[in-house]
């Protein structure tokens, strides 16, 4: 399971993180619940319905940036959070990814909602494989 | 780099500090602010110097802060000919801004219903994640919110003949086209017509307290006529809609700038020439959700003067709840300027920068032309408001534009470190205040110790000449998201 931690330092206004994973998949879905996070206590959400989602990008950075970019825009066009994510990462002609994700309808109280996210930002986007661990860097405009 | 004091209070950084620079950066602010400016802010806005068909200076004003490619506070102006537009020099939140509503109460009528006035507010206008709005749109009617704004709320029972006269564009800025909005956009903002947002937007009940008139004669043109008068203050913006179009063209036009030729130093400075396809596109977009944001903060208004007489078991108008003004502080504009002994049309970006136009400027309502631009400076919960007027002086330094509020100076995973929302919570309500809130955390990353200090950057402005105080609004009540 992936790990994450939140940069005191990097966007004043905003939300900064670092994830880290031992595979690409995981280090995506890590960097899904960091971004929930910051909306919410994700251990609240339950996976009472699920969306797919499939995405292709020329390089990993890109398809990060969309996949969160994505999820951003089902939480505000369903009115959910997710809380849940299976993705499947391949390689062909750039990435492509397939994913499954569960969630509910935002219940304020219930999900001890936080602070929205309005946009993923190309600021300091990274995603690098440091001595077999992946990681990225993502900062959120909220 | 190095900068120099060009006169009291603006700093300039030559040409010849970074390559590529194609007109100076210019830096505003009292010598303590310029002290604590983040370097950020610096690195940024000589970035910005160094884009295409940019006008005289760069500029950011005295709560400028490290932004997403501009700075906050970031002031750039383009050749329509052969200049850029950038999304980075507006902001995710298109048409961000700030919105004053006046009313003929006073502190001793309001003080005893601010519970009962702050439950109906924080009932009616929607906040914080995942809340919608009670206007119900579908993809025609939406169209028409972003090509009338707040023309389209009046007619449809959101507000007063008179609202449109007392807002930046007549809340109904030209050239919207719906038709470069993406699908996306639509369905993330269809339902968020009239909610508040998170983050640092609010709503506010303030007071103007009697011994903080600065200027008592445009105070009584911008309807400031009784001792310790309540108003009402809104900051949000286009809620999911903006962000969708700005992240939208963010990627099209870094698609898209090799075809142009374009280099840019950082990719959140991604921007298309304003004459091509993918510039004109997102023009066209971004002034869907500025009108958009218009509507929005129009629905708001009308749900506080909703809840005003709910409260009060009296008419809105009766109460006199008239709009002082609404601004835009996130948001790109056709002005003409004075540029060489010129006057040229330019695409002035302002990303938290709040137009600020002199007395007699004709793009100032008829009501207000003899004292100027009305400017309203949102601040901190914790440290006040002001409202300020236009001036000659930003007419022909800063095109027309100075500060939006106090800046930021602190993450806000630092400010919830240092700060637990309950507590600030307990601190405002000692003080008198009362707080609504969707989140605690929410409300702890908004502390008043995470911002500049609000005085300091409204005097820079004042004694720089960009703006004139006019009057200090004090909060009694705060809903956040």
């Amino acid at each position: 399971m992936g790990k994450y931690r939140f940069l005191e330092d990097v966007a004043i206004a905003d939300s900064a993180f670092e994830a880290e994973a031992e595979s690409l998949e995981d280090l995506f879905r890590t960097c899904a619940i960091a971004t929930f996070e910051v909306m919410a206590d994700t251990s609240t959400i339950e996976p009472k319905s699920k969306e797919d989602v499939e995405l292709a990008g020329d390089n990993l950075e890109e398809l990060l940036f969309d996949w969160l970019a994505e999820l951003i825009y089902l939480k505000d066009s369903k009115s959910m959070l997710f809380g849940k994510f299976e993705i499947r990462i391949e390689e062909e002609d750039g990435y492509k990814l397939t994913a499954s994700i569960w969630g509910e309808p935002v219940d304020q109280k219930k999900h001890k909602v936080r602070v929205d996210v309005k946009a993923v930002t190309y600021h300091l986007l990274e995603v690098k494989q440091v001595e077999g661990k992946w990681i990225a860097k993502v900062v959120l405009d909220t | 780099m190095q900068m120099n004091k060009i006169q009291e209070g603006i700093w300039e950084i030559p040409i010849t500090e970074k390559e590529g620079m194609r007109v100076p950066a210019r830096i505003l602010g009292s010598e303590k602010l310029i002290e604590i400016m983040d370097k950020g802010v610096i690195e940024q806005i000589t970035n910005v110097a160094c884009l295409p068909g940019i006008q005289k200076q760069a500029l950011c004003m005295p709560d400028g802060h490290w932004g997403y490619g501009f700075p906050i506070g970031g002031v750039a102006a383009f050749s329509t000919k052969d200049g850029v537009i950038s999304p980075g020099g507006i902001g995710f939140d298109i048409n961000c801004g700030v919105r004053l509503i006046r009313t003929g109460l006073t502190l001793d009528e309001v003080k005893p219903k601010m519970n009962a006035l702050m439950d109906a507010l924080f009932k009616m206008v929607p906040a914080g994640v995942g809340s919608s709005g009670s206007v119900k749109l579908n993809a025609n009617t939406f169209k028409e919110v972003m090509t009338k704004g707040v023309d389209w709320c009046i007619e449809n029972g959101y507000g007063w003949q008179e609202d449109r006269d007392r807002i930046e564009e007549s809340g109904h800025m030209k050239g919207a086209n719906p038709a470069k909005v993406s699908q996306k956009a639509i369905s993330r903002g269809i339902d968020q017509l009239g909610t508040l947002g998170s983050g640092n937007h609010y709503l506010e009940i303030q007071v103007g307290l009697t011994d903080q008139i600065y200027d008592p004669d445009i105070a009584k043109v911008y309807g400031i006529t009784i001792p310790n008068q309540v108003f009402i203050m809104v900051h949000c913006g286009s809620r999911g809609f903006g962000h969708q179009i700005a992240t939208d063209y963010l990627q099209t036009f870094l698609s898209s700038m090799n075809k142009h030729g374009l280099k840019i130093l950082d990719r959140e400075l991604a921007c298309a020439p304003f004459n091509s396809q993918e510039g004109q596109d997102y023009f066209g977009a971004m002034v869907c959700a500025a009108n958009s944001a218009f509507a929005n903060r129009q629905v708001i208004t009308h749900r506080i003067r909703e809840a005003f007489s709910e409260v009060f078991k009296r008419d809105p108008k009766e109460m006199e709840m008239h709009i002082i003004y609404d601004v835009a502080h996130n948001i790109a504009k056709l002005e003409k300027h004075d540029i060489d002994g010129e006057q040229k049309e330019v695409i002035v970006h302002r990303k938290g920068a709040t137009r600020s136009f002199p007395p007699n400027n004709q793009d100032v309502p008829e009501i207000y032309r003899e004292a100027g631009q009305p400017v309203i400076v949102g601040g901190s919960m914790e440290t006040g408001s002001y409202l300020l007027s236009g001036t000659q002086k930003a007419q022909d330094t800063t095109f027309g534009s100075t500060c939006h509020g106090a800046g930021r100076v602190m993450s806000r995973t630092e400010a919830k470190r240092r700060v637990r929302g309950s507590d600030l919570r307990q601190k405002m309500t000692d003080r008198g205040m009362v707080v609504r809130a969707v989140s605690m955390s929410g409300l702890a990353e908004e502390a008043g110790l995470a911002y500049k200090d609000i005085d300091e950057v409204v005097n820079a402005v004042d004694s720089i000449g960009i703006s004139k105080k006019v009057i200090q609004l004090r909060p009694l009540g705060s809903i956040k998201g």
